[in-house]
């Protein structure tokens, strides 16, 4: 890989070429499996097809059933490793009571196991731990989770549970297939489209640390569309034309995610291009559930009745269930819930309530895909008082205010692309097609609704309404597709552009005289432009850097989704707060290797994506071309 | 014929078949005298160390015994014409497993355990959907289920000759022979998939339910 960075930015499509070739020849040798891995917020999946023997059609990745501890002493089989953590009480749990198949005591209890203990003793449960990783102003690598934990609880950091995950989805890997280990498979981990450079970097380096160096990353709403792709056999083309925009609306458990992809023409053949990212979007299916506890909580205290926080525990587990039985059941307009007492006596000691579809319908669609107008935008009080240690959950539910803010913001992705002509008059980008991915949009109610709500915006403008493309997996899709992208890479089957899904620049200060009370003028300084594919890197040799040997250099870090034009190079003394998000800090330690510490050397900036797909930033001496890595990971203290 | 005569002062000058054979002969007793000599010797020490290993090591005699024993066994088992009805014995294991579960996930034993005679019907109600959502999931999670008859149940069906007893059963008025026609009163249920947890070393299966304390 570093040859292939060493060289000029080469031509990308004779890189490709190349790395297929080189990869159908491990593929003689060793490689046997392509694997995907959804490390979802709130779920794992792992999918795998066997590369042996499969035709150009014929590619049919199956699941991964992953053995995990449910309960003390109980392993079963799952499709999904629920991604959760739990660092159990020295006390708690018996002797060998936590062995897995492979392991007769593993370092860190994860799984279906972690979310069934925590929902007991929330002190101890490490969840979300994904989110985290791109929550700017935090060190990932401190152990700072469980964060509402009391002191003696031992802590673990994001990476580290992170890297939990991993291990547990290898070490099963290795049970149920001791001959080809996952280390010399193929494997593709996939991250949410919106993970900033330095989480991507931390999930790449959680899957070194279980002994995958060879993984490689691809963003979650591109692997739906992998798996679009693949299930429908071939038959995609007839479903996508030139000129389409297709929006990605992934909906998970904690996350909401938006991508646009747009179909273009390159000689005859269909291309697909991923044109424009969303921000991360912390609300997804468990605010729905959420929600619906506390709409029933607030019917059971006007009957008098106080509820513990266990019971809305239970009411929450309770209403997921009732929520599903009425989006799948159109007969059933009213769900008796109940909440079992805790001891022995089961009858008289037991709640019950009940969830009325009107109920469903007012809180979820209402609530969370409110029938808006498209200059409609999220609401974002701002935050009272000193907010707690905590992830910056989404203030506005309403995820349809999310998706017209994401579109009007992206209405300029499609301008470089010509097979795209969007309306003078528009005032949002316009999406031809839809496609869904995660759970929650299985609710036929909610789908329909976020179609319904996007049509109205289109008709609006008097543009053609989108379709739905029909046939998606939404549960699975995601590790799904990120199996048949390691197919695709080996040269099959269409391959959908991406590049980097924003631009990136550093802070300078600019020179000017000092002012009293006057904090120095930020320039933005652009390193890498918006869309750089994997496999290139892009100098800026003019603007040259004094740093001094052995102290370490801090550089504000912004990134943006919008400003596609900006070269290498470019200055800006000038910017909206929506136009540049601000990241942590980068940092830049020269080593003091054959040199003198304190002595000052002229170096420039060097972007190169990795074929991983991380953005990797390099100091590089003017002198002897001696080349630093600058790190990411150094978060604010 | 030959005579020999007797002359001590007489040395032999060569070494014939004779002296062949003699010195032979000597090699070979002299041979047998030393590997007698050294079993003996051997024996002797042996029956000193006994005496004083005995104690120590009881275990080379019963595994003799139990040799013998076995010998016993197997000429019992060859000998006897009816062979023993083998009843398969139930493992514990998985009917408490099964338990644990329904405990679980239904509630299964507080509300057997449960004394209903005292609670009104909505009450009893409102427990059994506890009970009956939580059974349901347990089945249908580590149990695949088929009916055994796909017919309505009702409806006519005729049983062919050598048909499963096992399962299909027939009641009423069993007389004459197959092919028989009756009507089907219950489908039947059929386990055609088990999935059951496996269970590691420290599990205790006889808790079905462990006491829980809050702090």
């Amino acid at each position: 890989m570093k040859e292939l960075f060493g060289s000029q930015p080469a031509k990308k499509d004779a890189v490709d070429e190349q790395v297929a070739v080189e990869q159908a020849q491990d593929a003689v040798s060793a490689t046997r499996f392509s694997v995907g891995i959804d490390l979802g917020t709130t779920h794992c999946v792992l999918s795998y097809a066997d590369l042996g023997h499969i035709d150009d059609e014929d590619f049919s990745p199956q699941v991964m059933a992953i053995p995990q501890l449910t309960s003390p002493g109980s392993v079963e089989d799952k499709p999904q490793l629920p991604s959760f953590l739990y660092q159990a009480h020295p006390a708690e749990l018996a002797e060998d009571s936590t062995s897995l198949p492979w392991i007769a005591k593993p370092d860190y209890l994860v799984g279906e196991i972690a979310r069934n203990l925590g929902r007991k003793t929330p002190i101890r449960l490490v969840a979300s731990a994904k989110s985290w990783l791109c929550h700017t102003g935090v060190d990932c690598k401190a152990a700072i989770l469980p964060a509402e934990a009391p002191d003696e609880v031992e802590r673990v950091s994001p990476f580290q549970a992170t890297t939990a995950y991993l291990q547990h989805l290898r070490d099963a890997w290795q049970n149920q297939f001791p001959d080809a280990p996952l280390e010399q498979q193929d494997v593709v981990i996939t991250v949410p489209a919106s993970f900033d450079p330095a989480a991507r970097e931390l999930t790449v380096e959680a899957a070194h640390a279980v002994g995958l160096t060879q993984a490689i990353l691809l963003e979650e709403p591109q692997a739906a569309l992998y798996s679009w792709i693949e299930k429908s056999q071939g038959d995609w083309r007839n479903h996508a034309e030139v000129g389409d925009i297709i929006l990605v609306i992934d909906v998970g458990g904690g996350t909401t995610d938006l991508s646009l992809i747009a179909v273009t023409q390159q000689e005859g053949n269909l291309e697909l291009t991923r044109v424009a990212v969303g921000d991360h979007i912390l609300l997804g299916g468990d605010n729905m559930d959420l929600a619906l506890a506390y709409t029933v909580k607030a019917k059971l205290e006007q009957d008098g009745k106080r509820l513990e926080a266990w019971q809305i525990q239970a009411l929450t587990h309770s209403c997921r269930d009732a929520k599903e039985k009425i989006f799948t059941n159109a007969a059933a307009d009213n769900i008796p819930l109940v909440v079992a007492s805790r001891g022995s006596s089961l009858i008289g000691g037991t709640l019950r309530s009940e969830l009325t579809r009107e109920e469903v319908n007012r809180v979820l669609v209402e609530g969370f895909l409110p029938e808006v107008v498209v200059s409609d935008r999220p609401v974002s009080r701002p935050r009272t008082g000193l907010r707690t240690a905590g992830l910056p959950y989404a203030q506005d539910a309403g995820i349809t205010r999310h998706l017209a803010a994401f579109l009007t913001k992206q209405q300029g992705a499609t301008d470089e692309l010509k097979d795209i002509n969007l309306p003078e008059h528009a005032s949002f980008l316009h999406p031809t097609a839809v496609l869904f991915n995660g759970g929650v949009l299985k609710a036929d109610a909610l789908s329909e609704r976020l179609m319904e709500v996007l049509n109205s915006w289109l008709s609006a403008e008097q543009a053609p309404e989108a379709r739905l493309l029909e046939g998606a997996d939404l549960d699975l899709a995601v590790a799904r597709g990120a199996a048949y992208y390691g197919y695709v890479r080996k040269g099959k089957g269409v391959r959908i552009k991406g590049g980097t899904a924003a631009s990136y620049y550093v802070g300078i200060e600019s020179a000017m005289p000092a002012v009293p009370g006057m904090s120095p003028e930020i320039q933005a300084l652009c390193i890498a432009p918006f869309g750089m594919e994997e496999g290139t890197q892009q100098e800026l040799p003019d603007d040259e850097f004094g740093l001094v040997i052995g102290e370490p250099v801090r550089f504000r870090f912004f990134a943006s989704n919008t400003r596609r034009e900006d070269k290498v190079g470019t200055r800006l003394d000038y910017w909206t707060d929506e136009e540049l998000d601000e990241l942590d800090e980068i940092e830049i330690t020269l080593s003091e290797e054959g040199r003198r510490p304190g002595e000052v050397v002229p170096v420039h900036l060097c972007a190169a994506v990795t074929e991983v797909g991380t953005l990797e930033l390099q100091a590089v001496s003017q002198k002897d071309n001696g080349r630093w890595k600058i790190e990411f990971d150094v978060r604010a203290e | 014929m030959n005579t020999y005569a007797i002359d001590l002062s007489l040395k032999p000058s060569t070494f014939d078949l004779w002296h062949v054979c003699l010195a032979g002969t000597v090699a070979l007793l002299a041979l047998i005298l030393i590997g007698l000599l050294l079993s003996m010797l051997i024996s002797l020490i042996r029956c000193k160390k006994k005496p004083a290993v005995l104690p120590v090591i009881p275990t080379p005699e019963p595994a003799v015994k139990i040799v013998e024993k076995i010998v016993e066994v197997e000429k019992l088992v060859h000998a006897p014409v009816p062979e023993p009805v083998v009843l398969k014995e139930a493992t514990p294991d998985a009917a408490l497993q099964l338990l644990g579960l329904l405990q679980k996930e239904a509630r299964f034993i507080d509300f057997i355990k449960e004394d209903i005679t005292a609670f009104s019907d909505a009450d009893i109600g409102i427990a059994a959907r506890v009970v009956h959502e939580g059974c349901n999931k347990v089945i249908n999670e580590h149990f695949t289920l088929a009916t055994v008859r796909s017919e309505q149940e009702g409806s006519r069906i005729t049983l062919l000759q050598g048909f499963d007893a096992a399962t299909v059963r027939l009641t009423g008025n069993i007389v004459g022979n197959a092919p028989f026609t009756g009507t089907l009163v219950h489908k039947g249920w059929q386990v055609t998939g088990i999935r059951l947890p496996k269970l590691t070393s420290g599990h205790n299966a006889a808790i079905v339910a462990s006491a829980e304390v809050e702090l």
